[in-house]
Parts: structure tokens; C-alpha cells; sequence
């Protein structure tokens, strides 16, 4: 009979599949590295290409965007990551938090990051830096209309602000640091300020929020740099290079603080068995090569001194950087998010 | 059920009688029914020579231990929620969590209501009445079914905002300048949610309700035209009714997977629970928070189903005629017909052509030969897990199913209840639960063989192929277990009880009566699995091995990094392979009914 027949061929071939899952092997051969990445693969393969170039090692990567924490935490001391790559302060500190992590002392990741990008004890290092800037209207915002994020909140900007989930980690950062310089209190009022201002509900990621600048549903939007270089040279789906140009970049609160800067980071894990090739490979990510790569490809700034911007990043000028700690940034978190609530941005 | 059928009526229930309904006060106790009959099976059963006790205790025990392995994954949930770090409650309470009651609730009840009126509606224009199209719209509402809402929200997105090509066409043609100008629905909503999940989830309500309309003796629904009753209200108070079990199976894991969806929500900023959920574990970091927030959904859903089970708790429906005649095929002509084809074309128009399109669009534009090649071997992954958990999962939930049949009994009952909740926890909550279970299991192997051995075994599940199959079984038995259950529950008893008379055992009960018998319905499970599977991303990519892909990760890595144009090939793959199963199996479907017109 047909059924009979489908059913027994489901159960062999699942029988088959199980023994190849069997006899998978779940661990990496020796000295190879093994990585939890939440930076996208296509982002890391040119990036650990190289380092296998050069070395001879292998990398394997599980990207992996939540539950990270999670995954090193139960799988204990047996798990099988040497290192973590992760975006945002938050996320290092929280992995620093659970003891996740071991500090390393390496003197060449002491001489490439300078010190207000890397954990003081060495439990995480900074590899590169990304701003979060005001994206305004050519035509429609006067020079020197909006120069901070607290103009953002004034009511000079009402119905013409756009931006993405208040509960984004981006923007929980960017309140976090606000809570930092200038109080819970004062930070709410922002975020209260800033709601009443918006064109429409929070929605959609940073390059949607440009988008909706060149369409004219507002006139400024809150963005990462380097989404910027990514929609301006965006070849595959040309329309972005219109949206790019729309729009300047503003550096907020040039004149007081410095713009908000996070980091993309990476760790040594507690459980890393391969430790010296794992360090090597966080030297290698923080090396004048694959910091040039993180400039060009991915529009970053590179932690490295020295290390040339990309020419486009470079064309948008030097700027001032909020020098507050990020770990001090990052304990915030929790009181922005809760913030947040408050004002219930997002309805 | 074809010859089958025929074949054992002649034999063994051919007296049987016409009376296919049996509810109220004549309702048949399962327990009471097998207790009669089981004396002779366990003399001559497969088992005879053991005492009968053992054979008894071996689907009891089996089917525990299933439930309990599909089950710890949530205990370790429930048991996350009881180690809290801080007290999240006072603070969601004052503030966010009025609201995301309110959306969710206002979201299920939308998804639900729009998903019953297409589901049950083309399900019963398709099976009962003929109009142009029909044949096609007999597998063809089901397309929608392998589009992932996550993909359809973003498609939709790009039509419909403000600077969308539609709003873009309607301000050049009347002169607009802005926002202020008009009015548009904002598909960033709840509104827009609800359209997106009624969209691409009505087809669990329709193929539940298909099979059951399929299943039904026309015997009875004549019986009530005759007796005076108009078309609709038999629909209304035969049919409907007489399909109810299934209408609800269908209607519970549309609000369960309504739910936990977190895509589709996250993309368009509806705050639901589920995005509650992820705030508090994410940007609080507080993860038994989170799981304090999914323990609530969860008894949430147990309420919701065990009401509806008490609601109906007096009803039974069996077939007990061998009397199965051609479906009646009402010919709808003129306006009416061509209705009946409007309203079935439009949301396979909606839910799958006009997204489909657009996917082979973006597709063209950004083709790139070598990441073809990349996403064959992601897609064979996809594949290969689907299959290896569609499978395994179905004949889990037969066994589990059966054996709660034969033996009755609250225990069986709860046991299976049990089993099936992962479906109402979000993907990435379960995903803990699985990782703390393994990791767990692994690190408690390798303690043991390190003490008594003196050597290491490291980790032997977590972060292998194996894992996220268990994860997927754990996630998505719910579906095999709710087709298999309402088919099997719809065989009467007295064939249970004239096989076991004539010497079969359990076992071979299963195999030679049940199992034919509910055919469609275990080729429907399988699919529904495997469709599922396909589609599934937060487990995948949280449980997976080291550089291993599926399409849905795949697609996701780049969606989430604003270019769905670059995955647009892989989510086409993904409606591509689900598409497949989605078309065969709908066609054995309308196969398996008997005396169902095979040329028409």
C-alpha cells in the first residue's frame, strides 16, 4: 500500500538522517577556533578568511543573535566556544555579568585599542566603533537648526522626527547614555520630548527611517554611521544611494558631551580550550588588516589609531565622541528600558 | 479509507446502522468500551503468552515517557521563572503590561475571527459545491500556508507605507503633498499584524475543517434537508457542529502560533506579550522574567483549551456508517459562482501570488550565482531536518494518540495535554528551556564518566543537528498530535471492539484497522510539521551546530540587516519546498474520502 510505504520510507530515511546526526562530529579538531558570533556572517567571512589565510587555523562560527548568554551558560564548562564577537556594550557586559568570560592580557591588543574601548581587567575588547547621529533633511532643516539630541526633544521639531523602536538595543543605549550625563529624570523628559515630537509611531530599522526623510515624512530621523555608507553605495537596489543623499550628517552635541559611540566587541569565553589561538584571532580582528576591512566593507570606525577610514566615512568629517565610560553606559540599560515604559515610546 | 473501509464494514460493522451521530446522553465512553473488549485481545494478541498487565503497562509507560521528554523543555521554563534575579512585576504592572494584554488580546481575536470566516467558508464552498476553479482552489488555498509571516509583514510593508509604490501612485494622481493631505491605513499596526497572520494562517482552520467536512456522512446532512431544514442552518446545525473538533484544533493552533509569533510583531512594533517577553529578557536582561512572563502565557493557552474541551465535554462524534456516498457537489452558476470564486481567489491572491511575485522581483534583481549555490546546501539542511522531525513527530503523536484511546484515563489524557504546550511558548523561551535540559544532560554524562572513567565525553546533544530536531519535536508535536487525535477520535469504538473480537491485538489494531483508517489525517500531520519546520528560525538559530545553515537562518541574517533583497531567493526556497508537500498531500487528501468522485 502507498501510505505504508510512504511511512516506512519516512522512518528509514529518518533512521539515516539520525546516524549522520550521530556521527557529526560536534566538537572542532584541534586548534581550529570556535566561535558565537551575533555579527552576521557575511560580515565575519572576508574577516576570518584572513585570518585563516595567515594562519593556517579554522574558524568555526554559530551566528548567533539571541540566547548566546543563554547557550555558553548551559552548556557550562564543556562548551565549546574559545571566543564571542558581539555588537553593543550591553551585551559584553551582561556575558562580563553571568562569568561567562576570562580576563587576557596581551600586549598587542593593549597597544591596538586604546583603553576607554576595552574592559580594564581584559574580560572584553572593543574592535570597532559606530556613532549614533542625527540623519537630517537637506532641503528641509536649516543648518544649524538641530545640532544636539536635545533639540530632538524640543517642541520646535514637533511631527517632524522619525525613529526606529524605542526598545531597539541602539536606542536603549543611546538613553542609557543620556541617564549617564544627565540624570534619570532629565533622561525621561527626553524621551517623553522626543515621543511628542515623532511623525509616526516608532517602526521599522534605521535605514527605513531615512527612507521615510527622503519621502518626506519627516524631516530627521536617529541612525547609525554605517548604515549611511551602506545605503550610499548600495549598488544591488540603487534607490537607497537616493535616500543616502537626502539627507546630512549631523553629529549631536558637538559642543557639549560628544556623540554617542558603541562598540562591536569581542571575549575569550571561561570554557575556551584553544585560548592562545582565540587571543591570536581577537589580535588579528584588532590589526591594521582586518580593521582596514571592517572600515571599507562595513563603514565602521576602526578602534585602531592609524587605521584610514574609509573615504566616505572620512567625508563626513571628524567628530567628538561621548568619552563616558561604557560600562558605566551599559549599567544603565535596565533604568532606559524601564524609562521607556514610562513614557510608553512605542505606542 | 478507501477499499479498507469497504472491505471491514462488510465484516465487522456493517450493521452497524446509518446514525453517524452519537452525542448527549448516548455518548460512548472510550474506557468502558476497551475495558469490554480487551480481555480477548490480550489472550491472542502479538503479546499473548505475557500476562496481560504487561502489555498494558508498555503503552502507558511508552507514552509517559514521551510526554515527559517533550514536556521537560517547558518545565525548565516554568522552573527559570521560579529563580527571579529582580521583580519585574510591580514595574510591567504600572506600566506595560495593561497594554500588551489589551493587543494580544485584540490580536487573537482578530486572527481568530478572520482566519475561521476563509477558513470554514472555502473550505466548505471547496468540498460541498462546484464552481469555476474549484479543483484548483481544492490545494490552492493551502499556498499561503508556506509563506512565513515574518516574509509576508516585510513584502506588505514595502506596497503599503507611505513610501510604498501604492501611497507613491495615489499622492501623484490626486495632487497630494503629505501625510496631512489623506488618509491611509497604517500597515505597521495591529491591524496590519492581524491581516498578515489571517493571511498566511487561515489554512490550518481550512485544512481541518476540509478534512472534517470530508469525513462526514452526506447521509446526515441530507437527513436534515429532508427533514426541512434549509441549507444554511444545516450548515449551521449539522455540519458545523459535526465538524466543531477539528474547526477547534485548527482555530487553537492558529492562536497559539498568533501568540508566540515574534517576527512579525517586532517588525511592526505591535506590542504584544511576546514582545514583552523578549524587552524584559533582552534589554532587562533578565531572563526568568521572561520566563515568569511565558509561564503566564502558558496557563493562558491551558485555560483557553481545557474551556473549550469542557464545553464540549458531552459531545462524541462517530462514524458509524460504512454508507459513504458522493459528496453532493451543489452547483453554484452565475453570480453566485463567480463569487464563491472571488472569495476563495482572493486571499490565495493575497497570501501567496502577489508576495510570491514580489519575492521573484527582488530576486531577479539582486541574483548572485555563487549565493545560489550556498542556498542549494542550506536548503538540503532545511529539507533534511524537516523531514527527520515531520516524521518522527507523527509517529510520536500516533503512538501517544492510540494509546491514550485504548487505554483511557485521565493520565494518558494530561500526559498528551502536556506535551503539546510547546507550541505556545515562543521559539526562543523553548529554546532555553532545551538548552538547559541538554546542557544538563550532557555535563551530568560527562561528570559521571569522568568520576567512574577518568575521561571526558564533553557534549554529547547541545549544539548538534540532534538538539534542534528535539527542539523542533518539543515545539511542534502539538500540530501532529492535534491532526492525528481528531481523526482517530472520530472511528467509533465498536471497531476497536469488533478487531479486538476477532483476535487482534492492540498493536495490530493499530496497524491494520487505525492506521488506514486515519491516513489522510497522519499525511496531513506530517505536512503540517514539515511546513512549520521549514519556516522555523529562533530555535534554529539558537540551538544549531557550528557553521550550519538553514534557509530560514539564512534569510534571516540578512533580513535583519535590512536587505531581504540579497535572501529573497532563499525565502522564495522556503515557500518553494513547503509548496511541494503542501500540493501532494492535499490531493491524497481529497483521495482518501471514500466514494469521492476521482475524475471530477
Amino acid at each position: 500500500m502507498k501510505f505504508k510505504s510512504v511511512l516506512t520510507r519516512g522512518i528509514v530515511c529518518s533512521a539515516v538522517l539520525g546516524a549522520a546526526v550521530v556521527s557529526s562530529p560536534a566538537l572542532a579538531a584541534d586548534g581550529e577556533v570556535n566561535l558565537y558570533s551575533s555579527r552576521q556572517p557575511f560580515l565575519m567571512k572576508p574577516l576570518l578568511e584572513a585570518y585563516t589565510q595567515e594562519t593556517g587555523v579554522k574558524v568555526n562560527m554559530v551566528y548567533l543573535t539571541k540566547g548566546m548568554l543563554e547557550r555558553l551558560k548551559s552548556e557550562g564548562l564543556n562548551s565549546p566556544a574559545d571566543l564571542i564577537l558581539v555588537s553593543d556594550i550591553g551585551n559584553l557586559h551582561n556575558h562580563e555579568k553571568a562569568g561567562l568570560l576570562q580576563p587576557v592580557s596581551s600586549a598587542t591588543l593593549s597597544a591596538n585599542i586604546p583603553p576607554q574601548y576595552r574592559d580594564p581587567d581584559g574580560n572584553w575588547f572593543g574592535l570597532t566603533m559606530r556613532a549614533r547621529v542625527i540623519y537630517a533633511s537637506k532641503t528641509r532643516v536649516k543648518p544649524g537648526e538641530v545640532s544636539s539630541y536635545e533639540d530632538l526633544a524640543d517642541p520646535k521639531m514637533k511631527g517632524r522626527v522619525c525613529i526606529r523602536s524605542g526598545k531597539h538595543v541602539y536606542n536603549v543605549s543611546l538613553l542609557a547614555s543620556i541617564v549617564v550625563a544627565k540624570g534619570a529624570a532629565a533622561a525621561e523628559a527626553w524621551a517623553r520630548g522626543v515621543k511628542a515630537n515623532l511623525a509616526r509611531k516608532p517602526q521599522g530599522n534605521d535605514r527605513a527611517q531615512v527612507k521615510a526623510v527622503y519621502e518626506g515624512e519627516c524631516d530627521v530621523a536617529v541612525g547609525n554611521t554605517y548604515y549611511m555608507g551602506k545605503m550610499a553605495t548600495n549598488e544591488k537596489d540603487p534607490v537607497q544611494k537616493d535616500w543616502a543623499s537626502s539627507v546630512r550628517i549631523i553629529f549631536p552635541n558637538q559642543n557639549d558631551r560628544g556623540a554617542h559611540v558603541n562598540i562591536s566587541g569581542a571575549a575569550i569565553t571561561r570554557s575556551a580550550r584553544n585560548k592562545a589561538n582565540a587571543i591570536k584571532l581577537i589580535e588579528f580582528l584588532s590589526g591594521d588588516r582586518a580593521q582596514r576591512i571592517y572600515a571599507e566593507t562595513n563603514f565602521e570606525y576602526p578602534v585602531k589609531a592609524g587605521v584610514p577610514l574609509s573615504p566616505l566615512v572620512a567625508s563626513w568629517g571628524e567628530f567628538k565622541p561621548d568619552t563616558a565610560y561604557l560600562s558605566k553606559i551599559a549599567n544603565q540599560r535596565n533604568t532606559a528600558t524601564k524609562l521607556l515604559d514610562q513614557v510608553a515610546f512605542n505606542k | 479509507m478507501s477499499a479498507e473501509t469497504h472491505a471491514l464494514g462488510d465484516r465487522s460493522i456493517s450493521r452497524a446502522g446509518s446514525l453517524s451521530v452519537m452525542s448527549g446522553n448516548r455518548r460512548y465512553e472510550l474506557g468502558t468500551a476497551t475495558t469490554v473488549v480487551s480481555q480477548p485481545a490480550s489472550i491472542n494478541g502479538p503479546w499473548s503468552g505475557r500476562r496481560p498487565w504487561q502489555w498494558l503497562d508498555g503503552w502507558t509507560v511508552g507514552t509517559i515517557l514521551m510526554a515527559v521528554l517533550a514536556a521537560v523543555p517547558i518545565l525548565a521554563v516554568v522552573y527559570l521563572a521560579f529563580t527571579p534575579t529582580e521583580n519585574i512585576w510591580p514595574h510591567l504592572v504600572a506600566t506595560v503590561l495593561p497594554g500588551y494584554f489589551a493587543t494580544t488580546l485584540i490580536l487573537m481575536l482578530g486572527v481568530g475571527i478572520g482566519t475561521l470566516v476563509i477558513g470554514v467558508s472555502t473550505a466548505w464552498l471547496v468540498t460541498m459545491c462546484r464552481f469555476p476553479g474549484r479543483r484548483i482552489f481544492e490545494w490552492g488555498m493551502l499556498l499561503p500556508m508556506a509563506m512565513p509571516a515574518y516574509i509576508i509583514a516585510y513584502v506588505y510593508t514595502d506596497i503599503l507605507e507611505f513610501a510604498g509604490p501604492l501611497q507613491k501612485l495615489l499622492r501623484a494622481l490626486f495632487g497630494w503633498s503629505g501625510k496631512q493631505d489623506y488618509w491611509f491605513p497604517e500597515i505597521r499596526s495591529v491591524g496590519g499584524a492581524i491581516a498578515m497572520m489571517t493571511l498566511v494562517l487561515y489554512p490550518y482552520v481550512y485544512l481541518l475543517a476540509r478534512a472534517a467536512f470530508l469525513e462526514q456522512s452526506v447521509g446526515v446532512f441530507e437527513a436534515s434537508r429532508s427533514l426541512g431544514r434549509g441549507p444554511w442552518r444545516s450548515f449551521f446545525t449539522v455540519a458545523l457542529p459535526l465538524a466543531r473538533p477539528g474547526i477547534v484544533i485548527g482555530l487553537s493552533l492558529v492562536l497559539m502560533e498568533t501568540l508566540n509569533d515574534f517576527g512579525t510583531v517586532d517588525f511592526f512594533a505591535v506590542n504584544t506579550f511576546s514582545l514583552g517577553i523578549f524587552d524584559v529578557w533582552m534589554n532587562m536582561n533578565n531572563v526568568s522574567g521572561a520566563a515568569q512572563l511565558a509561564s503566564v502565557m502558558l496557563l493562558f493557552v491551558a485555560f483557553l483549551i481545557f474551556s473549550e474541551r469542557y464545553a464540549r465535554r458531552r459531545q462524541r462524534f462517530y462514524h458509524a456508517s460504512s454508507k459513504y456516498q458522493a459528496l453532493p457537489n451543489f452547483q453554484l452558476t452565475g453570480g453566485l459562482g463567480l463569487f464563491a470564486t472571488a472569495g476563495c481567489l482572493t486571499p490565495v491572491l493575497l497570501g501567496f501570488v502577489l508576495p510570491t511575485l514580489v519575492l521573484l522581483r527582488y530576486t531577479q534583481q539582486h541574483f548572485d550565482p555563487e549565493l545560489t549555490r550556498e542556498i542549494l546546501k542550506h536548503a538540503l539542511n532545511s529539507v533534511k531536518l524537516s523531514v527527520m522531525a515531520g516524521t518522527i513527530a507523527v509517529l510520536i503523536a500516533i503512538i501517544m494518540a492510540y494509546s491514550a484511546r485504548i487505554k483511557g484515563g485521565r493520565v494518558l489524557l494530561a500526559a498528551s495535554r502536556a506535551a503539546a504546550m510547546g507550541y505556545a511558548v515562543p521559539g526562543a523561551v523553548l529554546a532555553v528551556g532545551v538548552m538547559i535540559v541538554l546542557g544538563n544532560l550532557d555535563n551530568g554524562i560527562d561528570a559521571f564518566a569522568r568520576r567512574n572513567f577518568g575521561l571526558s565525553t564533553g557534549l554529547i546533544f547541545s549544539g548538534t543537528i540532534a538538539a534542534v530536531t528535539f527542539g523542533y519535536l518539543v515545539r511542534f508535536l502539538a500540530l501532529a498530535l492535534g491532526a492525528v487525535e481528531a481523526s482517530l477520535g472520530k472511528i467509533t469504538p465498536n471497531i476497536d471492539g469488533a478487531s479486538r473480537s476477532l483476535g487482534r491485538g492492540a498493536f495490530a489494531t493499530m496497524r491494520h484497522v487505525h492506521l488506514p483508517l486515519i491516513r489522510a489525517s497522519v499525511l496531513t500531520a506530517i505536512m503540517l510539521v514539515f511546513v512549520d519546520c521549514m519556516k522555523e528560525l529562533p530555535m534554529t538559530v539558537i540551538l544549531r551546530p557550528f557553521n550550519f545553515q538553514t534557509l530560514a537562518t539564512f534569510v534571516h541574517q540578512y533580513a535583519s540587516d535590512e536587505q531581504l533583497g540579497d535572501a529573497a531567493l532563499a525565502a522564495l526556497s522556503i515557500v518553494a519546498v513547503g509548496v511541494v508537500p503542501v500540493i501532494l498531500l492535499s490531493l491524497t487528501i481529497a483521495k482518501s474520502r471514500p466514494g469521492h468522485r476521482q475524475g471530477d
